[in-house]
């Protein structure tokens, strides 16, 4: 892959400074900046949710709260998780890195793409705002139903439902418009002799991404939608009395909340191999099996919803070709695994923070991934099934397999960023950190859900005491330790030794071939890709 | 490839001997029935196959992560992608493995347990029902000589306990006043239901769990091959008292199961016979302050203060200070009486929980005590003559 050489001036832009530039931007950078300054504000505000669940958690009893704040914590804490930290990380990457890995100088709709990332903050303060206004006696706080609005619960619910729904509208929106825009992009803007199949692999993982996002999300729509509608207008769709059915919910829900999970991994399953690749100084192996892989796992996911509710009843039929579906998943995923290990086979590899979070994250995933096999068995789901199990898997692939993979992107590309080296010590010292307590955290949250803790409840019998203790310590310290990532980023932004174009000593691709940082306008010359 | 081989048998053998050990604090608790045994021997077959299968790339990882390092001098080597027939013959090897791990090695066994979790009739001896409602079960004996059994499981967790002022037992959260009584060796045939949200009757010993959905009948069923004491969970969210409906069945020998029986039969009846004698304003204020606290207090609170706006108090409330009858004497719609009986949005219907004495003194107790004094009394015949 060579290209021609960028011309680089800086120019002088009419925009205008202060708030204003970041409010009426398109330009893609700008954007990707505000999504991932976002995402990490989410990051922490998710958190401490879950760090005030943990503490309640910490002893037999309730200490903190009551069990009604309790269930608001835990939904709100996975829709601000799922949806205004993982999305938007992935999100802003895409904006960042999309354009300059493809040779185009912006995104193909950037206006469409600075109304998309607004829609955002408000829908956070949707999701939020009833808590502030219980304080005041209006309502009776947020979402209490879990992040899924699972009905009947859901129609009983108070006002923290429909700030919800409407929260869930806007960032379904937004999604579906940053989607719409990358799918454009990826058509239309790359490089001459850039074909579809010598696209960077992020940009495949969001291709797909974007399509399931845009097959997916206005299903959720439709559905919180009818749940409103139940709510206030008198629908019965998912009320027995009215000749609907509560499943129901469940069929459309998880119809995207599967895919759900693909959309946040499938960017990750992007830019991990070229990770791999920079620090293996050897190319991907297998580039075509995994961009198949990727197509089977989209394929795939929107047909096996049903395996998180095999216990809601299902004919028998339905529940063997599910479990069947949902284990077929696992022959693509293996080749994905194979292609990461044997790039970095025989390769001549080094470890700064980058890579050291992709190979964790690949240790870490896999134990995500394995124990989703298992959860795809009817008969043992019965045992796993919303227990803690459930939940120690689920942080597997979305904490380990999501967050630790955004961390891996953030140190890869935030010298290409900022054009300055963050700290390698301190970088290292988050990594080992958050991978211990992420570890120590979870670990035992397994041995729970075996012995039989079902999750969402606010206290707990006695036997189960001991593995919440130490689960409560661990999320502590890994809470923690992401104040030392703020604290990279910060200091990375501020300063710190400059940045080569090339940044990595294997970086391969046309992002590297820019200045770091890269200028404005990112390529004015198109490159060609031989 | 032989000592990765000998590694993965060596942690195979660990686990299996970590789930074969007489505590079960690492795997799931000791099976009670036939479907949690076969429950168990998936589970530990599957995590030993994940295991093997974890620990076997992993150590390749490790292996590459070690030698193939740029300190180490490495140059990286350049990857062919397998072109001949031999190559491509390999790289189809461990995709075969895998198809053979997924739908032979765990896929037959699973067809069989879920073929047997699903059979719910076949040599079932007799029918429960089971209806879970916020935030109690309720149990009814469908046939046999304890048709017509029927009562409800609250919890015995007090408030005290909860908030450690006062000493938690060994059961804490997890005792009932009234233990579901199944006989032991029975298939008995679980159907299921709610009144109200979705709940999940879920005991981990049984190894069946089934949510329990409101306007539907779903069915498991369980045959407890151990005399003992079983304790579960409701495992799906149904709101603040999610935590606090927990399930306790004894699993007893036939012959107490039928002494049983005759037992609670007998209970019921008396209980269910107080309904037709007049009673005093005391009687049914003592009473329903037990039928109030056990079941009212959660929302209302014991003190009757509510926790508004979700759970309204019932001090000064109007429904419970305005008349129970109509200026005709006739049932009245929105009273006291109407709301207790059937329940308004998140308010229960009390109509198949309690009996009449139970009505009549829990409304009577509200109308007369938590700070209010109106001074009426309901009648258990007026409830019985309400309900018609």
């Amino acid at each position: 892959m060579s290209t021609t050489t960028v011309a680089h001036h800086e120019e002088h832009h009419d925009r205008p400074a202060g708030i204003m530039r970041w409010l009426t931007t398109t330009n893609h950078k700008d954007i990707g900046t505000m999504y991932l300054t976002f995402s990490l504000i989410m990051f922490f505000v998710g958190g401490c949710m879950i760090l005030g669940i943990r503490a309640e958690l910490f002893k037999p009893g309730l200490q903190l709260m009551n069990p009604e704040f309790f269930n608001q914590l835990i939904g709100v804490h996975a829709l601000i998780m799922i949806f205004a930290a993982l999305m938007p990380a992935a999100t802003g990457f895409a904006n960042w890195m999309i354009p300059l890995q493809i040779g185009a100088p912006d995104m193909a709709l950037p206006r469409l793409n600075n109304w998309g990332f607004w829609l955002l903050p408000p829908s956070a303060i949707l999701l939020t705002l009833p808590f502030t206004l219980a304080l005041f006696g209006i309502g009776d706080g947020a979402l209490a139903t879990g992040w899924t609005f699972y009905p009947p619960l859901s129609i009983q619910g108070g006002i923290g439902v429909d700030f919800a729904i409407f929260a869930v509208h806007l960032l379904g929106i937004s999604s579906v418009m940053g989607s719409i825009n990358i799918i454009v992009t990826l058509f239309n803007m790359r490089a001459p002799g850039m074909t579809l199949m010598k696209m960077p692999m992020f940009a495949w993982g969001w291709l797909i991404t974007a399509f399931l996002l845009v097959a997916t999300i206005p299903v959720l729509a439709g559905a919180v939608t009818m749940l409103l509608t139940d709510r206030h207008f008198g629908t019965h769709f998912f009320d027995a009395a009215g000749g609907g059915d509560p499943i129901m919910f469940q069929h459309l829900f998880w119809f995207f909340g599967h895919p759900e999970v693909y959309i946040l991994l499938l960017p990750v399953w992007g830019f991990i191999p070229q990770i791999l690749e920079t620090f293996s100084r050897k190319p991907m192996y297998g580039y075509k099996a995994q961009v198949y892989s990727f197509w089977a796992i989209g394929g795939l996911s929107v047909v096996v919803w049903a395996h998180h509710f095999f216990t809601a009843g299902m004919p028998v039929p339905a529940l063997l070709y599910f479990m069947y579906s949902t284990m077929a998943i696992s022959l693509p995923l293996a080749v994905l695994f194979f292609c990461w290990i044997k790039t970095m086979w025989k390769g001549s590899m080094s470890f700064e923070t980058p890579m050291l979070f992709a190979v964790g994250w690949i240790i870490l995933f896999g134990i995500g991934g394995l124990t989703g096999l298992v959860l795809a068995d009817v008969a043992a789901d019965a045992q796993y099934h919303n227990s803690y199990f459930v939940v120690a898997h689920f942080h597997y692939t979305l904490f380990a397999g999501g967050i630790m993979g955004i961390m891996a992107g953030t140190y890869y590309w935030l010298p290409k960023m900022t054009g300055h080296m963050y700290s390698e010590k301190l970088g290292k010292l988050h990594f080992w950190l958050t991978a211990i307590s992420f570890n120590l955290t979870f670990i035992p949250q397994f041995f729970l859900g075996l012995a039989g803790m079902p999750r969402r409840i606010p206290d707990y019998a006695l036997q189960f005491a001991e593995f919440n203790m130490i689960s409560s310590i661990a999320a502590f310290a890994l809470g923690l330790s992401q104040l030392l990532f703020v604290y990279n980023i910060v200091t990375c932004t501020r300063g710190g030794k400059k940045a080569t174009d090339q940044v990595w000593e294997g970086a391969k691709g046309l992002e590297w071939t820019l200045p770091s940082p890269p200028p404005y306008h990112s390529f004015t010359e198109q490159p060609v890709v031989k | 490839m032989q000592v990765l081989r000998k590694m993965g048998l060596g942690f195979a053998a660990m686990l299996a001997s970590i789930s074969a050990c007489a505590d079960y604090r690492w795997n799931f608790p000791e099976p009670a029935t036939p479907m949690a045994l076969d429950t168990l021997h998936v589970h530990n077959k599957f995590m030993i196959i994940i295991a093997i299968i974890f620990v076997s790339v992993l150590a390749v990882m490790i292996y590459s992560i070690f030698a193939h390092r740029k300190s180490k001098g490495c140059t990286p080597v350049v990857d062919k992608a397998p072109s001949t027939a031999v190559e491509i013959f390999w790289t189809l090897i461990p995709f075969a493995i895998l198809l053979l791990i997924d739908f032979v090695i765990m896929g037959i066994p699973a067809y069989h347990s879920v073929l047997m979790m699903e059979n719910t009739r076949d040599k079932a001896t007799m029918v429960i029902k089971v209806t879970g409602s916020q935030w109690r079960w309720q149990y009814e004996y469908m046939d046999g000589d304890a048709k017509g059994i029927k009562f409800v499981s609250n919890l015995t967790t007090t408030s005290d306990q909860m908030h450690n002022l006062a000493k938690k037992d060994d059961h804490y959260l997890l005792e009932v006043d009234n233990h579901l009584v199944l006989p032991v060796g029975e298939k008995v045939r679980v159907l299921m239901t709610a009144t109200d949200v979705l709940h999940n009757w879920w005991v981990p010993q049984f190894g069946s769990s089934r949510v329990a959905v409101p306007g539907f009948i779903r069915e498991t069923w369980v045959q407890v091959i151990r005399p003992g004491v079983y304790r579960g969970q409701c495992k799906e969210l149904c709101g603040k008292g999610h935590g606090y409906m927990p399930i306790v069945v004894d699993a007893v020998p036939m012959a107490d199961y039928k002494k049983w029986v005759v037992a609670k039969k007998a209970e019921l009846a008396k209980a269910n016979a107080g309904a037709d004698k007049e009673w005093t304003k005391e009687d049914l204020i003592k009473t329903g302050k037990g039928v109030y606290e056990k079941n009212c207090a959660v929302c209302h609170q014991v003190t009757g203060a509510g926790l508004p706006p979700a759970f309204p108090p019932l001090t000064g409330s109007k429904i419970a200070n305005g008349p129970i009858f109509g200026a005709d004497g006739k049932y009245m719609k929105d009273s006291h009486l109407d709301r207790v009986l059937n329940g308004i949005r998140v308010m229960p219907s009390w109509k198949a929980v309690l009996n009449d004495t139970e009505i009549a003194a829990v409304i009577t107790y509200e109308r007369n005590a938590l700070g209010n004094s109106v001074g009426d009394v309901l009648q258990p015949s007026q409830v019985k003559a309400a309900r018609q």
